[in-house]
């Protein structure tokens, strides 16, 4: 079986047990939300200031419950060792990290498309008239976040102190990620918008980097 | 159960080391089980039979040695998926049900007919009923049973199980000793490792034996299997 419909199916075993158990998305959103909403009570920001420091603030409430969000990723194979049945029944380990990756980008694309209004409102900046390249934007950076987290998640999965290991290791290596991101939707916020193809590129290869790794690698971060 | 004729297929140890840190868990192994061979692999806890089961079953890669498996030429066959592995853990998704779980490791194993191959095995284990129940809903012996279930999808020509027989009451333990007879008889490698269970002992053509690691016993079916069997519930 190819790695592509091996992947298939098991991403729909991601989607089916995530949307049957809602952990991953509801604590993701609530984290998320809870973020945005404390920040904003901390000042009253106008839509000028808002421009200026409001996609910072988005891309590290993502990048955050990003690293929540990744953490029960590997783990939740551990439990009844679901993991090497895994390993034996697929042709190419990779389809089990390009499912959880594309699950992943997947609940947090889902996650920002939820909030996004609410950060509207609440930072006072429309992001009507911008919001296919806002998500163009989201899905790039959301990408890595999981292409680099899932990769970190199944090295932490198997650590002694995984809960601090998995932020320690993720943090540092997606600064270039929240930088881009940042960037890019800053510029697309701002009141000329704009859409920032140097940024978006710089995700894109940061992407297929990662990416890469992680398929000629992959197979022995599963090793027990 | 009539499982289907296999193409036999045997199992070399060679030398085989596993060490974590300073800890030998496997040292020195070699032996080679022929196809179609049923072995027992009896001894104490800790002495090494779950982690040569599951570098048997490729899970666990071994620090020095070569593992070969071997097909009716002798010449090496290197298709994973004919090895169905039982682990001590049930190797299933709680979260989803009986049904959606066989029908999840046959479509990657690339069976063709997988609903059809599910529903067969979800009868033979006796949960054809609870088919659409998730498993959390199950107790220790019915996940047991989709564990074992589970290792059968893809018919395998070498089957490995550790302590298959965890959580079955006796009517579920003759039940495996069953299926496995069977097994034996269609010309299915098996190697399992043993806790006093006399159905599954009495399958065995073979019965060896490990101790910190070392293998230090290894008899055909005769006088001196029931003894190295003995030892091992100590």
């Amino acid at each position: 079986m190819s790695l592509l419909s091996n992947a298939a199916v098991l991403l729909g075993k991601e989607l089916r047990t995530e949307f049957r158990s809602r952990e991953l998305l509801t604590t993701t959103v609530v984290f998320i939300l809870v973020v945005i909403v404390l920040f904003s009570f901390t000042f009253d920001p106008t839509s000028s200031e808002s421009r200026r420091f409001a996609p910072g603030l988005l891309w590290l409430a993502f990048l955050f419950a990003a690293s929540l969000m990744l953490q029960p990723c590997f783990l939740r194979e551990q439990n009844n060792d679901t993991l090497s049945a895994l390993r034996l029944s697929v042709h190419d380990p990779f389809a089990i990290f390009l499912a959880k990756l594309m699950a992943n980008t997947l609940f947090l694309v889902f996650t920002q498309v939820v909030l996004l209004p609410v950060f509207s409102i609440l930072y006072n900046i429309s992001v009507a008239g911008v919001f296919p390249q806002l998500m163009l934007v989201m899905l790039m950076g959301s990408l890595g976040l999981s292409v680099t987290g899932t990769a970190l998640s199944a090295i932490s999965a198997q650590a002694r102190m995984r809960e601090l290991l998995l932020p320690l290791l993720l943090l540092p290596l997606l600064t270039p990620v929240l930088i881009a991101s940042t960037e890019a939707t800053a510029a697309l916020l701002d009141a000329k918008p704009e859409l920032r193809w140097d940024w978006l590129g710089f995700l894109l290869a940061f992407d297929a980097v990662f990416l890469t790794a992680l398929w000629l690698f992959g197979e022995y971060l599963l090793e027990e | 159960m009539t499982p289907a004729a296999v193409s036999p297929v045997g199992i070399r140890f060679e030398n085989i080391d596993k060490r974590y840190g300073g800890l030998y868990a496997l040292r020195r192994v070699s032996l080679e089980i022929a196809a179609g061979e049923c072995v027992v692999l009896a001894g104490r806890n800790g002495s090494g039979k779950t982690t040569f089961l599951r570098i048997a079953a490729r899970l666990v890669r071994p620090s020095s040695g070569t593992l070969t498996f071997l097909n009716n030429m002798q010449r090496a066959d290197t298709e994973l998926s004919q090895t169905g592995f039982v682990s001590h853990a049930t190797m299933v998704y709680d979260e989803l049900t009986a049904e959606e779980n066989l029908l999840l490791f046959a479509r990657l194993l690339g069976i063709a007919e997988a609903p059809a191959r599910a529903g067969t095995l979800l009868e033979e284990v006796g949960l054809a009923d609870r088919r659409k129940s998730l498993v959390r809903t199950f107790s220790r012996g019915m996940r047991q049973r989709m564990a074992i279930a589970r290792a059968l999808l893809n018919e395998p020509s070498v089957l490995l199980l550790d302590e298959p027989a965890t959580g079955l009451d006796p009517e579920g333990v003759s039940w495996l000793a069953g299926t496995l007879r069977q097994m034996r008889d269609a010309g299915r490698t098996i190697l399992t490792s043993y806790h006093g269970e006399s159905e599954i002992s009495a399958l065995a053509t073979r019965a060896i034996r490990l101790e910190a690691g070392s293998l230090i016993a290894d008899t055909r079916t005769g006088a001196s299997l029931p003894s190295i069997l003995t030892f091992a519930g100590g």
